[in-house]
């Protein structure tokens, strides 16, 4: 199944994209798609357990994916 | 109730002018504005980035539960992304509510929620030409806790 990864902030900047897609097995979680990001260059400058989102709420990494969902990596907020 | 992310300059008095009903006997206009100092250093601008479809939903959020423990849907909300100068309205949140208590008590609470929740980034320029990222740090821990009872 295919996944899309939405990045922000420090984190794009990090990794020089904004958002990217795997293909995942299915039964992949959250934590899953959080090690193929880490696998790419730049990601060793995000935290170790990085807040993240699917479709637009905030969700654990334990959290299964099912085909299509957007799983966001949501640095540290800072509106106001 | 209204909630929105803009890219043009805020309107504070057209906010308040929403809010406004005969009922109500007081209105608290927050506006939030970019300081020209962070943590000792010269700022010369912000630029502000969203995630904004989850920073919209995450402000409606916010304020319907404003407005249910509160007791009043005379609440809007606006933050603006893009580019802003010193001195810019960055957040505006106008509440009014038949008595000021609740009316102070849902403003604080909006902004509080809304600097601890909602996917909002700020890049800061700074007068020596530096660009950094500003992370406040705080709420990582609310927010796993909201995860988990969502969950």
């Amino acid at each position: 199944m295919t996944v899309t990864v939405l990045l922000f902030a420090s984190y794009a900047d990090s990794l020089g994209s904004h958002s990217m897609r795997f293909d995942m097995p299915l039964g992949a979680t959250v934590a899953d798609v959080l090690g193929r990001v880490r696998a790419l260059p730049g990601a060793e400058r995000l935290p170790s357990e990085p807040l993240t989102a699917v479709n637009e709420r905030y969700s654990r990494g334990t959290r299964v994916l099912e085909p299509g969902d957007e799983v966001a990596i949501i640095p540290p907020v800072a509106g106001g | 109730m209204r909630t929105s992310i803009v890219d043009a300059p805020i309107d504070a008095s057209a906010l308040m002018a929403e809010v406004a009903r005969q009922s109500n006997g007081a209105t608290v206009l927050f506006v939030g504005t970019v300081r020209d100092v962070n943590d000792g250093r010269p700022v010369s601008g912000m630029e502000y980035t969203a995630y904004r479809s989850m920073a919209e939903r995450e402000m409606a959020d916010i304020v319907r539960e404003a407005a249910g423990q509160f007791g009043t849907s005379d609440i809007v909300v606006e933050h603006r992304v893009g580019a802003l100068e010193l001195g810019d309205a960055s957040v505006v949140i106008a509440v009014a509510h038949p008595h000021r208590g609740a009316a102070y008590d849902a403003s604080r609470y909006v902004i509080e929620q809304l600097k601890q929740r909602v996917p909002i980034w700020k890049l800061e320029s700074y007068v020596d030409g530096r660009r950094e990222w500003v992370h406040a740090g705080s709420g990582t821990r609310e927010l796993e806790r909201g995860a988990e009872a969502t969950t």
